[in-house]
């Protein structure tokens, strides 16, 4: 699903925030990948999202090269993803309804689709009955959860949560992660960057850990290492 | 496009219009203004442009024949004439003919004065053609053609006429398609700048679009549409002043100066309209399309 051959990436001088970095990740799969603030984690995401080139290397994301591909191509390589961020990035003028709705909007979806679609997807992350209210209006929890739903509304192959639970005391963080534990079960490879120590030893996942640019381990059912 | 599509990129158009309101007005005034002095340079030109047409047609050139030509000889310089494209229609006039007339302008009723030339007519060389024109500033031209023909003795002419009304005719246009240029692109740069607050302040909501996938198409299509209806809107309301000012205009002029009345005649309002009303929302539309057209293109890149 995910295959990384070599890459890097810097911005002008100094060492590269991704430094020579290979990783394979398959269909199905749940990864965490920790590291302390500036080991590169974030710059992985970001080339993910193909918001960054990289400045050598393959990146091969479901299927297509991400490096040479063209800008128009961009918008619909983007709609195989899913994002979620610390921030939650919701629209603070638009009900829980309408910021889900939005992104099943941007792609074009037809409003029958939207009507049936937004509260399957809002029964998922367990905001059924809150759909009329505005974000300010939620939890931080809540917040997250309506930006989980409109990461996967329009079902993507791959999820990429970046410091989902960076915001969140550890009883609501729990609950997101066991969310997230949910979206891969239903097939969806979850990429997750973290911080959350606890989180990351309980779960069990593969454990990629990061360290100036380099991916330094790389484990199936691993643990948070202080690097 | 869906329906659905088409529907929620109005609705973020009017949105965004809304959302910076002070904005969007000041871009509509100046493209009122601008669109406001064109349509004023718009029917000073065509007026103009009639009159000088209307003189055109009012002062022809006279040609005089040498002692001695036969009538023939008249009528072939007469063909050669009415070939040039200039020329829009030639008069005959014989020297029995111009006499009569002169009779009558001059003596009027004293029949007895003009009587004591009796048959000994004064103007015995006078037959003439009278030249009128279609396009008053080829003049000089057509009379130095004139002049190289045979049997011809003089040419008269009213150049000042023409060249005045040439030249009036001539800085008019330059004088509004430079100010019309230079508000064009004002109106340009302050819907930029208006459409450039918009993205502004919607830079979040971009931001997510594009994470989630949205076209540049998608994201930009609201404040194309942004940028028309603050055109056409700018281009309507100098539309409508401008229909009330110009009879105002009108009837103001024959008031006060009443001897132009029947000597300038002004183009009805209607008849100016019917050009002026396509080219300024089209105008309108134009600015606001390629105003925040440049603007989407520049700060949309994600």
């Amino acid at each position: 699903m995910i295959d990384l051959i070599d890459v890097s990436k810097s911005y002008g001088q100094g060492l590269p925030a991704v430094n020579h970095a290979n990783l394979h990740v398959d269909k199905g799969e749940f990864v965490f990948i920790v590291g302390s603030s500036g080991s590169g984690k974030s710059t992985l995401i970001k080339l993910l999202l193909k918001e960054l080139d990289s400045t050598s290397g393959t990146t091969i994301v479901s299927g297509e090269k991400l490096e040479g591909m063209k800008h128009r191509r961009v918008a619909k390589y983007r709609r195989k993803l899913g994002v979620v961020f610390q921030d939650f990035r919701l629209l603070k003028d638009r009900d829980v309804y309408e910021n889900v709705a939005f992104a099943q909007r941007v792609v074009n979806r037809p409003t029958r689709v939207i009507r049936k679609r937004v509260p399957e997807v809002l029964q998922e992350v367990g905001l059924a009955g809150k759909y009329k209210a505005y974000p300010d209006e939620l939890s931080g929890g809540e917040q997250q959860r309506v930006a989980l739903a409109r990461a996967i509304v329009n079902r993507p192959d791959i999820l990429l949560a970046d410091e989902p639970t960076g915001n969140l005391d550890p009883k609501t963080s729990e609950e997101i992660m066991k969310l997230l534990e949910e979206i891969n079960e239903r097939g969806t490879t979850v990429l997750v960057v973290t911080h959350n120590k606890e989180i990351v030893n309980s779960m069990k996942k593969r454990v990629l850990t990061m360290h100036n640019g380099v991916i330094i381990s790389d484990e199936k059912e691993g643990e948070y290492y202080e690097a | 496009m869906r329906p659905s599509t088409i529907w929620y990129t109005l609705k973020q158009g009017v949105k965004n219009i809304k959302r910076n309101f002070m904005f969007s007005i000041a871009s509509v005034i100046t493209m009122a203004a601008c669109i406001f002095l064109f349509g004023i340079f718009f029917s000073i030109v065509n007026n103009v442009n009639t009159l000088a047409h209307k003189v055109e047609e009012d002062v022809p050139i006279t040609v005089l024949f040498n002692e001695g030509t036969t009538q023939e000889q008249m009528d072939a310089v007469g063909e050669l004439i009415k070939a040039r494209p200039e020329v829009s229609k030639i008069e005959f006039e014989s020297a029995d003919e111009a006499w009569e007339k002169m009779k009558k302008e001059y003596f009027g009723d004293d029949a007895e004065a003009a009587d004591g030339f009796k048959d000994d007519n004064p103007l015995a060389n006078s037959s003439n053609y009278r030249v009128y024109m279609n396009n008053i500033e080829k003049q000089s031209e057509l009379v130095a053609y004139i002049k190289t023909l045979d049997n011809v003795r003089e040419v008269n002419q009213s150049e000042q006429a023409a060249k005045t009304l040439g030249s009036i005719n001539r800085i008019v246009s330059y004088v509004s398609v430079a100010v019309i240029v230079i508000l064009l692109i004002i109106s340009i740069f302050l819907i930029s700048n208006t459409i450039s607050v918009g993205i502004t302040v919607r830079k979040e909501e971009i931001g997510i679009m594009k994470y989630i996938g949205a076209t540049d198409g998608f994201v930009r299509a609201p404040f194309l549409l942004e940028g028309m209806v603050l055109g056409l809107i700018g281009a309507g309301i100098p539309l409508v002043i401008l229909y009330f000012c110009y009879n105002s205009v009108v009837t103001y002029v024959y008031t006060k100066f009443s001897v132009l009345m029947g000597v300038v005649d002004f183009i009805p309002v209607g008849q100016i309209y019917q050009t002026l009303v396509p080219i300024a929302l089209a105008l309108g539309l134009g600015i606001g399309l390629v105003g925040s057209f440049i603007t989407t293109r520049k700060h949309l890149k994600v």
